[in-house]
């Protein structure tokens, strides 16, 4: 009766394997009938036919995998199809430049041939012997080579090479070593210092300022009681729907040399016009604005997870609200408050929308970049190595945190919820926090209204308040006299943005969740990688995948610039971490057992997906799609490298605008898109609320032993 | 209701995560139409040795029959088995009817006749008229009563039971596991049931399973398990016992159990003289009158039980533990007493 030690087991498939050998047959069906190369023609099998011999093992092979998997011939099944795909990627680049560029049909046969490879090594035992795990993991990893790790990998090493393409490692070092970068003359009284001392000069003020403008706020808003909730309301929708350059606009209109507010201390206080604005001071500003509501919703958070137990325990102990404040409340913000640091100091380092409004000749690394590729001095060389040095100090602004973070985590949130109020600040530190807050709410509040109201006045930057309507009437203006026609200059550029993000977000969407469900839900080999590589687009700041993009997808076989198709890309493996993180966080809150009954009732991995899992993370899948339609509204800093006349984006269209000085058209530009966005989150938020009543509350679901 | 042969068998399985061992060669039988439960202190491997009968978790070595069938290799969704969870995990965005359908459902059977008899099952267990609500509409019990029928209604060769009552109150618990094994009965369901809660395995099952780190510590009808532990820990773990560490004399008149320079005559059990553990449960320990029984010893502590009175007697076999069903008299705190019981109390454990 009893059995030696039996073999590990696996799950283990059915002699055929339909499934496989159907998407087999899509591959062999793409290579048939869709044309191969991306300026169309000819599919892959009339260029065969047509003297191209090369095309010949591909199709041999998809047909082989067809039949292979049919029969249920795993190994072979794996082997074919892994060595089809990594050959003609090999063949492809081979032939270099003057070689085809990879069309819808390649890319579906290469698709297609990629998800045969991940089932057949499932049924060999990867991946637990999860087909559909197998699929979404290969498939997402392969994507990522590409469209991450492949165009930053090459713009990294395009340092290495000089204008005319021969390797120089001299001019490599020179290029990263100079003092147009690294130089300190300003602190030894000289006129300037280096780019990258620059940006972190910026961004050290910046992480500061708004760490402690966004715990300020989150003091006043936390222990002043349910009044100030709308606050909290508007500090986390205004950064989803502003576009990056119009806190730096409003700052133009109130400060700049003729702005309002400069206006008004000439004619009254006499003091001068300058241009003190431009510069580190203005950029300082603009940015702290920007992203002090980041900060604000860390520390808010993390205020609020600070059980009140704790308080109350040192108020009882005899401690006074200064004693209380500085020894319980601070102290267990430290992870919170390193946090909101690290994530303005990237933020500053990757902003490219105000300090090219605002920069003037404080240069950084972000701008410097750009004009290094697009400017009249064109040396991609330079770019990569200063793209190569702003990575370098986000990656270490990242790194720090994950180890300052890790060591000072206090979980304050047990399971069991205490009572108790939140003990008050001390009355001091109150009211200083409470002027600083009204004021800085004012002050935002006063730029929105300039940009809202900005467009229907002659020239606001120039104080002349005349009501018009002449610069929506050039941006956005309508003839009706030869049918309906959108004359205006803008519409091109909008209709672009939206179209484009509105392919971006549904893929962002659905890659992002899957992602997260196999991270989440599956135990796999590789899975804390996997994690790490879905993550890593984060810690690359945009003018960096900007820059590497157009060095990377201009040639054969990847050749994608000047199209629509790659703003969609840039906008999906952009977005794509924070999809990944909206799906884990709702994911979480979704207990395993759920799925592990649907499996116990002899449904299928898809089948759980589709009929349990989609349907309750239906709030994190809208929540994610408005996120990155927005955020791909707003985006400047990647976008700026590869929007073309042909296909310009609206921030793109703004930018030129701002460069071109024409003010009011950008400021009406801006007010459109806000209240574009705004309706837009506005409309789901109402759909997605009326959702969570009809479905009530959800039972709380234990977790077992 | 349920013609499938055979219950399952579990052959010398073994599960390891990493170098953890947390099931370790453990083999053992359901028969059919049986109710087997799984009992041991958290972390001894019983809900691991459940999840490995549904497929949930891979085995690492050995075998698993349910039905007749070898399904050792075979994924959850392919085995004749269904499971009530102890969060019961019902699917929160689909109503009563719609969780019990999802199993046939999930087996392409079409909606009319899964309607059908989700309906019969929705029946079965008094859910009717409750078809449309949602979980969260649900109480406690009921949402119990639906993963039951959810689970029921694919007629399964063996039915599991993951700590199925952990999230009912105390009545409410001993209702629903009466239910359970009146509906277990009559439809002769075969039964793998994980609980931690002795007493609640003692009333439902046919066999108990004891488990401690990993391995089977016993197995037998509940009366055997408490009339006959085999070793301390189980002495221990089911119903309450007092322990004594000693020495076992064995003559050929009888056998004497020495501590603390008291002796009492006990039951050998087979066990040859030497040093050995004395169990007793302190239901079968009376006191008497200082001077009286086995052991002289003082009172220190009582409780009143309403039904009994605990007491802790000090004595030279150490402090142990008596329960005095009869209520009506009490005996003071430091007041001589003696302890007595009958040789058949006793049960005499190797050391």
């Amino acid at each position: 009766m009893a059995t030696a030690a039996l073999a590990p087991a696996v799950f283990v498939p059915a002699a055929r394997d339909r499934a496989t050998a159907v998407v087999a047959a899509l591959a062999l069906a793409a290579l048939v009938a869709l044309p191969w190369a991306l300026e169309g023609g000819a599919s892959a099998l009339w260029r065969a036919a047509a003297g191209a011999p090369i095309f010949w093992p591909l199709l041999a092979a998809s047909a082989a995998v067809v039949f292979l998997a049919w029969r249920g011939a795993d190994r072979w099944t794996a082997i074919v199809a892994g060595l089809a795909v990594a050959c003609t990627f090999v063949a492809g680049f081979a032939a270099g430049p003057k070689g085809l560029s990879f069309g819808i049909g390649a890319g579906v046969a290469l698709l297609a041939l990629t998800i045969c490879f991940a089932r057949a090594i499932a049924r060999r035992g990867a991946f637990k012997g999860d087909p559909t795990v197998a699929s979404i993991v290969v498939v997402i990893a392969g994507l990522l080579a590409i469209f991450i790790f492949f165009p930053v990998g090459k713009v990294l090493t395009a340092a290495l090479f000089d204008a005319k393409g021969a390797f120089a490692p001299g001019l490599a070092a020179q290029r990263l070593f100079t003092a147009d970068i690294w130089g300190l003359a300003c602190l030894t009284g000289g006129s300037r210092c280096g780019v990258a001392i620059n940006s972190a000069v910026l961004a050290t003020v910046v992480g500061v300022g708004s760490t402690l403008l966004g715990l300020i706020l989150a003091l006043v808003v936390q222990r002043g009681g349910q009044r100030y909730a709308g606050v909290t309301r508007l500090m986390s929708i205004l950064p989803i729907v502003t576009p990056p350059f119009v806190i730096a606009l409003a700052l133009v209109v109130l400060f700049g040399r003729t702005g309002l507010v400069t206006g008004w201390l000439d004619t009254w206080f006499g003091i001068a016009r300058s241009r003190w604005l431009y510069g580190l001071p203005g950029v300082s500003i603009a940015q702290l604005l920007t992203f002090s509501p980041i900060a604000f919703m860390i520390l808010h958070g993390a205020l609020g997870a600070i059980s009140p137990a704790l308080e109350e325990a040192a108020q009882t102990l005899r401690g006074s609200r200064w004693r209380v404040f500085r020894t319980i409340t601070l102290p267990l913000l430290r992870p919170a408050l390193a946090n909101a640091f690290l994530l303005g100091f990237v933020e500053s380092l990757a902003d490219f929308a105000n300090p090219i409004v605002l920069a003037g000749n404080y240069e950084v690394l972000s701008t410097k970049i750009f004009f290094a590729v697009a400017g009249a001095q064109h040396d991609p060389g330079r770019a990569a190595a200063l793209a190569a040095v702003l990575l370098g100090l986000t990656l270490l602004a990242f790194w720090l945190q994950q180890r300052w973070i890790g060591r000072l985590s206090y979980v304050t949130v047990t399971g069991k919820g205490d009572g108790g109020m939140p003990a008050k600040l001390p009355r001091p530190l109150w009211f200083a926090c409470f002027g600083t807050a009204a004021a800085w709410i004012v002050f935002t509040l006063a730029c929105y209204l300039i940009i809202l109201t900005g467009g229907f006045v002659n020239d606001i930057g120039r104080g002349d308040m005349a009501i018009t309507l002449d610069h929506f009437a050039q941006g956005f203006g309508i003839d009706f006299s030869r049918g309906l026609t959108f004359v205006g200059s803008a519409w091109d550029s909008l209709f672009t943005t939206i179209t484009v993000a509105a392919v971006a977000a549904p893929v962002t969407t659905v890659v992002g969740l899957l992602a997260a469900y196999v991270i989440t839900r599956h135990r796999f080999a590789g899975r804390r990688m996997f994690e790490f590589l879905t993550m890593v687009s984060f810690a690359i700041p945009g003018t960096v995948i900007g820059v590497s993009y157009i060095v990377a997808f201009n040639v054969a076989p990847l050749e994608l610039t000047g199209g629509m198709a790659i703003l969609v890309l840039c906008f999906v493996f952009r977005n794509m971490p924070v999809g990944v993180r909206a799906g884990v966080a709702a994911l979480a809150q979704i207990d395993q057992t759920l799925d592990e009954a649907s499996s116990t009732l002899r449904a299928s991995t898809t089948r759980t997906l589709r009929r349990v899992i989609l349907p309750l993370l239906r709030p994190a899948i809208l929540a994610t799609l408005v996120f990155s339609f927005t955020h791909a509204m707003t985006a400047v800093s990647a976008v700026i490298f590869l929007a073309t006349a042909k296909y310009n984006l609206a921030t793109v269209y703004i930018i030129g605008r701002v460069e071109a000085g024409e003010y009011p058209l950008a400021i009406a530009y801006s007010s459109v898109l806000i209240v574009f966005m705004l309706s837009v989150l506005l409309l789901v938020q109402a759909l997605v609320g009326e959702t969570r009543l009809g479905r009530r509350a959800t039972p709380v679901l234990a977790t077992g032993n | 209701m349920n013609e499938k042969t055979g219950g399952v068998v579990f052959e010398q399985v073994t599960k390891r995560y990493g170098s953890v061992t947390a099931v370790d060669e453990v083999s053992f039988n359901v028969a059919q139409g049986e109710l087997v439960t799984l009992l041991g202190p958290s972390g001894c491997g019983k809900t691991t040795t459940l999840r490995m009968v549904a497929g949930l978790e891979a085995v690492t070595s050995g075998r698993v029959t349910i039905g007749g069938v070898d399904v050792t290799l075979r994924a959850a969704n392919e085995r004749d088995v269904s499971m009530v969870f102890q969060s019961y995990a019902l699917f929160p965005h689909m109503s009563v009817l719609d969780n019990v359908c999802y199993g046939p459902m999930s087996m392409r059977m079409d909606r009319a006749k899964a309607r059908e008899i989700a309906h019969a099952k929705i029946t079965m267990l008094g859910l009717a008229g409750l078809e449309q609500r949602l979980p969260s509409e649900l109480s406690g019990g009921q949402q119990q009563r639906v993963a039951v029928a959810r689970s029921l209604v694919l007629e399964p060769a063996v039915l599991l039971f993951d700590e199925p009552l952990s999230n009912l109150d105390a009545k409410l618990r001993r209702r629903v596991r009466q239910e359970i094994r009146e509906l277990q009965q009559e439809l002769k369901l075969t039964v793998l049931y994980v609980t931690h809660d002795q007493e609640e395995a003692l009333a439902v099952s046919d066999h108990i399973i004891v488990m401690d780190s990993g391995r089977i510590a016993q197995q037998g009808t509940p009366h055997e398990l408490y009339e006959a532990p085999a070793s301390r820990f189980l002495a221990d773990f089911i119903g309450d016992a007092n322990l004594v560490d000693g020495e076992l004399a064995v003559t050929a008149e009888g056998a004497t159990f020495s501590a603390g320079g008291v002796a009492a005559p006990v039951r050998a059990g087979g066990l040859p003289s030497g040093p050995a553990t004395l169990a007793v449960r302190p239901q079968r320990l009376r006191l008497v009158d200082a001077g009286g029984g086995d052991v002289p010893g003082t009172c220190r502590r009582a409780a009143y039980l309403g039904s009994r009175i605990e007491y802790v007697v000090d004595t030279p076999w150490g402090e142990l533990l008596v329960f005095d069903t009869d209520a009506r008299t009490s005996r003071r705190r430091d007041e001589p007493v003696g302890v007595a019981f009958d040789t058949d109390a006793a049960i005499m454990l190797a050391r």
